[in-house]
């Protein structure tokens, strides 16, 4: 039986952009730029979920399936040596269940000091239907084979294909500190509500952030779901950019490239994207770092006083 | 509420894949191929000859670009079969001035209605890919065994006949398979298939029948999925198959052979404002020095010669 749905999200405040307590960044970048690899394994035959179909026709759906798999044996590569090329490490969203499957790319993303974080088993394997005590045990599993395969303490959560329950943030957060203590289960790339890091209200109380990850800048929503044109994306990202480089002089903002191999990295959109790094990286005050180090920096020089401020906001407000 | 613990267990979580279909690798990892000539690139121009019947049934979906309207549906039936009447037309002349050497992807139903348009493409010259019966006999996970063995068998033999080809290469339409097409196509002599597209180069395939070769014809340049499913401009499309190839070209040249194949539609590069895009398009790959163009079976000839086990 479905339990009553909510009308809106508890998880954070209203919180104007404007009159926020400044976030500097290190070496007084206005931006910090991250890009966040989506490496993920759909399954050819995935088991039925009640509430989403895995794949638009009947299985085997060779179009959906044959294109991702191209990522994995052609794209990542082809990114790598870019991402390389422009000195950026990326923050791996991980379908965990690629260290078994493709532990060659690991070992690549490995070998360049890349932030895996957990992106669910399988991106066939939804959240939907789970009761809580299964998506613990789902998400312990993504955070545990990541340490496994990699020695990382998880800090990042993007539900698998950004299926999620009323506890996710939660659970996120409670099992990655119960594995790792401050070390585990900082970050969601779950939220959409903001160009800077902000606050999450957690059933434990626990310190716990949102990070920018940007699904506008999506290469599969800019070109699966909004059908742009390649070097369109060039014109979008670099917009994008403009922006928050200029707002960063007041205050620190993030930019997100979130990214899938078999869509960025196909041979007629690869150089749109080589192009927006280069343009973007070509600029002095850009701080090029990873979704656990601009969180790490978040919460130890501006957590706190982004706190107080929302709670003074909200009492303002009368709605503390 | 909860799922069934099985919904938590997985089965194929393992090295390699959740299939036994092919070998895992990746492309840059692979030892170089080299093609003919010490091209960096192959070009495979693929043109595909549909019938779209009217009657359309849509099991288990409607076919992209296929009937969208009550029945009858004069409207995409017609517009459909313009491109056997014209728009082929065009390609041809288009092809001819610049030496294009094009396999030709033709469902067995329509080569069997119309004996002059595949004489004409016989006299060209060419290669010809089985493409199924026709565009509403879709292949798909819980089709009749019997009935999907009888239309590939049909299909394949119908071709065969006509063309008085061997018939080497089979496309499904809407590159759908079920579980079981792999097998029928090896059991029907079938040497390559064209469905899968995770590669920019051929690799093997296994069937419980023998193997099979896939030759990965891109959908993502395709001129329907440009222009009819993103509703990209002609003009946008003619810079995204160019971007393609100046990549796989400079990609080719760094790392070794690339396989760029193109798929076309004559009810849709065939119209004139379109063809013009088109001629851009073919004069830019076909002007260049280091392409070598051949139809797809030699392309996969090429490849076996040089790659033996190593895919």
């Amino acid at each position: 039986m479905h339990t009553e749905m909510k009308e809106g999200l508890d998880a954070y405040d209203y919180w104007p952009y404007e009159n926020r307590p400044k976030i500097t960044w290190p070496g007084g970048a206005r931006v910090a730029f991250w890009v966040a690899p989506n490496i993920e394994y759909y399954e050819l035959d995935p088991p039925a979920n009640p509430q989403r179909k895995p794949w638009p026709t009947p299985h085997p759906s060779v179009p959906g399936f044959s294109i991702r798999d191209y990522g994995n044996r052609v794209g990542h590569q082809r990114q790598m040596a870019l991402l390389d090329k422009y000195g950026i490490r990326g923050s791996v969203s991980l379908s965990v269940a690629l260290c078994e499957h493709h532990p060659e790319i690991i070992e690549m993303c490995r070998e360049r000091d890349w932030e895996f974080f957990s992106h669910g088993i399988y991106n066939t394997r939804y959240t939907y239907g789970l009761s809580e005590a299964q998506e613990r045990e789902m998400i312990r599993d993504g955070i545990e084979s990541i340490h496994r395969h990699t020695g990382q303490k998880c800090a990042g959560y993007l539900a698998p294909a950004l299926s999620h329950s009323e506890h996710t943030l939660d659970l996120f957060a409670e099992v990655g500190q119960e594995l790792f203590g401050e070390e585990g289960g900082l970050y969601t790339c779950d939220l959409f509500h903001d160009d800077q890091p902000t606050p999450i209200r957690l059933r434990s109380g626990r310190r716990f952030i949102s990070m920018p990850y940007s699904l506008e800048m999506n290469d599969t929503i800019v070109y699966a779901v909004n059908k742009v044109e390649p070097r369109h994306y060039l014109t979008m990202l670099k917009r994008h950019f403009d922006r928050l480089y200029a707002e960063g002089a007041e205050s620190g903002t993030v930019m997100c490239i979130p990214t899938h191999s078999y869509q960025v990295s196909c041979p007629h959109r690869i150089k749109a994207f080589e192009e927006a790094l280069e343009y973007i990286t070509g600029h002095s005050d850009v701080w090029v770092a990873t979704g656990r180090e601009i969180a790490g920096h978040y919460l130890a020089n501006h957590y706190d006083e982004a706190l107080r401020d929302i709670g003074a906001k909200a009492a303002a407000a009368g709605r503390s | 509420m909860s799922l069934e613990p099985e919904y938590l267990n997985y089965p194929w979580r393992r090295h390699g894949y959740d299939h036994e279909r092919y070998a895992w690798s990746m492309l840059a990892d692979r030892k170089p191929v080299r093609w003919p000539g010490d091209k960096p690139v192959a070009v495979w121009i693929n043109v595909s000859l549909q019938f779209y019947p009217l009657n359309q049934r849509g099991v288990p979906f409607k076919v992209p670009n296929g009937m969208t309207m009550p029945y009858p549906d004069l409207r995409h039936y017609s517009l459909r079969d313009y491109g056997n009447r014209v728009g082929i037309y065009r390609m041809l002349k288009a092809f001819q001035q610049r030496g294009i050497r094009p396999t030709w992807a033709v469902n067995a139903q329509l080569a069997e209605q119309h004996p002059y348009l595949l004489n004409r493409l016989k006299a060209y010259g060419g290669e010809f890919v089985c493409h199924g019966w026709n565009m509403d006999h879709l292949h798909y996970g819980g089709q009749d065994r019997d009935e999907e063995a009888d239309i590939v068998r049909r299909s394949v033999e119908t071709l065969r006949k006509l063309t008085g080809q061997p018939v080497r290469g089979w496309l499904s339409p809407a590159k759908h398979q079920s579980w079981n097409t792999p097998e029928m196509l090896a059991e029907n002599g079938i040497e390559y298939c064209c469905d899968w597209v995770n590669d920019d180069m051929p690799f093997a395939f296994a069937t419980e029948k023998g193997p099979l070769a896939m030759m990965p014809l891109s959908t993502e340049i395709e001129d329907q999925f440009v222009m009819c499913q993103n509703l990209h401009s002609e003009d946008s499309w003619a810079t995204q198959v160019k971007d393609a190839f100046d990549f796989l070209l400079n990609e080719g040249g760094e790392q070794g052979g690339r396989l760029l194949g193109l798929n076309l539609h004559p009810w849709l590069v065939g119209q004139p404002h379109r063809i013009g895009c088109l001629e851009d398009v073919l004069d830019h790959i076909a002007g260049h020095a280091e392409v070598w163009q051949a139809p797809a079976g030699e392309i996969l000839d090429a490849y076996r010669d040089q790659a033996g086990g190593n895919d």
